[in-house]
């Protein structure tokens, strides 16, 4: 297997902070790598370097093989699916139109447009002669995020970054957008980067698990072996999950 | 009053094409620069304050002034129409300016960043996202500009360019109260008709939501 993203040595800081220190690590092709940590750890900021959103002043990313830096940034970034949490649905534009919006720029005809923006909205499970003409106001917030996954994969992409895509979302919405991810990851087989601050999506979803703190990286590991690790920092993220879970048992015991 | 649309009624009508006239040249005028001028300083935020405040200033000089000082400039004061023209673009620009870089500067940050993770070039990202999100804002400060121009237009007559202030001015000298609405009244109804059709454009491309934007 090939490496469908990997990092090599990647430095970032800005206004004299260091947001992201020497990392390194790989996502093979077809597999998904959560990256966890807390908020300001440099997971958004890692996952941007791969569309060039951000550039690393040290290091480089490849996408299969190949430096983004030599790559032309609009192909680059049209190569890419990019799903990011609640806000990235245009509000004039119609869940089909948003959808095909990729397309729309690189000049693809507008029946082929529509054609693929259905096929893609009932992909994601939303039945296309109810939603392809609504506006983003009139979707719950689950089915914004259905129409934002099926945006990012409208231009058939081999990697897909998703920035924290069901993180507004209650809990029965978000195991219902984990389970229809997975079913669809399972089949499709994109190279996924998820950043995410939830254990239990990132043990759901990822074939391996990264955890960044204050711009480290501090574990790269397989779901199973991340439950199991004894770095201080895995144990205490672990720990800070299950702290509900393990009161409530603790409690019963008494 | 028969009598009166009788002696009146083609010169009512001329002139409010006159009037007409002078409104639309100096918004097509004010339009070609203040949109371009207003995108432009979405991007260069630093030059915001100082034209912005020029065109502020231009605002604040009253009217009659204002046709004063254009007058005895060379080409321009030749005919009285040009004065007027370029005196009410110098009034439409503000609003328009304001509203071009207010309305593009209040667009969410992340939905533009979207635009550019999404691989759109940034004409696409200004045709496609910005300029639409923009453009209820945009016609808002256009519909402004022409309800003042259309105002500030009957002071022309002063000056000769003609439009329906003539007959006011005419009516004031002789004191002549239906020559004063002959002039107003037209002018009033003008102003009246612009803001309305205006008003409705503006709902027209206002983005769909539950809470329309201001």
């Amino acid at each position: 297997m090939s490496a469908g993203i990997e990092f090599r040595n990647v430095g970032f800081s800005m206004a004299g902070r260091r947001l992201l220190t020497e990392i390194s690590f790989a996502v093979e092709e077809g597999t998904t790598t959560a990256v966890l940590g807390r908020s300001g750890s440099g997971k958004t900021t890692l996952l941007r370097t791969v569309n060039r959103m951000v550039d690393p002043i040290s290091g480089e990313v490849l996408v299969h093989g190949k430096s983004v830096r030599s790559a032309d940034l609009i192909a680059l970034r049209r190569s890419i699916g990019y799903v990011i949490q609640e806000t990235g649905l245009f509000p004039h534009m119609t869940a089909e139109r948003d959808v095909a919006l990729v397309l729309e720029a690189q000049g693809c005809p507008h029946e082929d447009r529509v054609h693929v923006a259905r096929d893609l909205l009932g992909v994601v499970g939303l039945e296309q002669r109810v939603f392809s003409g609504r506006y983003p106001h009139q979707l719950s917030g689950g089915q914004r995020q259905r129409v934002g996954l099926a945006r990012a994969l409208a231009a058939d992409p081999r990697v897909l970054l998703m920035d924290e895509p069901f993180g507004a979302l209650d809990p029965l919405t978000r195991a219902e957008m984990q389970d229809m991810l997975r079913d669809l990851l399972a089949r499709l087989r994109k190279t996924v980067l998820l950043v995410t601050h939830d254990l239990d999506e990132a043990l759901y979803l990822g074939d391996r698990i990264v955890l960044l703190e204050e711009g480290k990286l501090i574990a790269h590991l397989a779901p199973e072996e991340f439950l199991q690790s004894r770095e201080p920092a895995v144990e205490a993220y672990v720990r800070a999950f299950h702290r509900g879970e393990l009161s409530a048992a603790g409690e019963k015991r008494a | 009053m028969n009598d009166f649309f009788s002696q009146y009624g083609d010169e009512i009508f001329e002139l409010t094409l006159e009037h007409l006239w002078l409104t639309l040249a100096a918004m097509l005028f004010a339009t070609a620069i203040a949109v371009p001028l207003g995108v432009w300083l979405t991007r260069r935020p630093q030059w915001a304050r100082p034209v912005l405040g020029t065109a502020n200033v231009l605002q604040t000089i009253p009217s009659l002034a204002m046709f004063g000082f254009l007058l005895p400039l060379p080409w321009l004061g030749d005919r009285a129409a040009r004065v007027a023209i370029i005196a009410l673009t110098a009034y439409a620009l503000l609003p328009i300016l304001r509203n071009t870089y207010t309305g593009i500067r209040s667009i969410d940050p992340s939905l533009l960043s979207v635009a550019q993770a999404l691989g759109l070039t940034d004409t696409q990202r200004f045709l496609k996202v910005e300029l639409p999100l923009a453009s209820s804002f945009i016609l808002a400060g256009l519909r402004t500009a022409t309800v003042t121009c259309v105002g500030i237009a009957t002071i022309a007559a002063a000056v000769g360019a003609g439009g329906l202030g003539e007959l006011i001015f005419r009516g004031v000298a002789s004191v002549d109260n239906e020559l004063v609405l002959a002039g107003a009244i037209p002018a009033a109804l003008l102003a009246l008709a612009c803001d309305g059709g205006l008003g409705l454009m503006e709902r027209w491309f206002r983005v769909p939501g539950p809470s329309p934007a201001p």
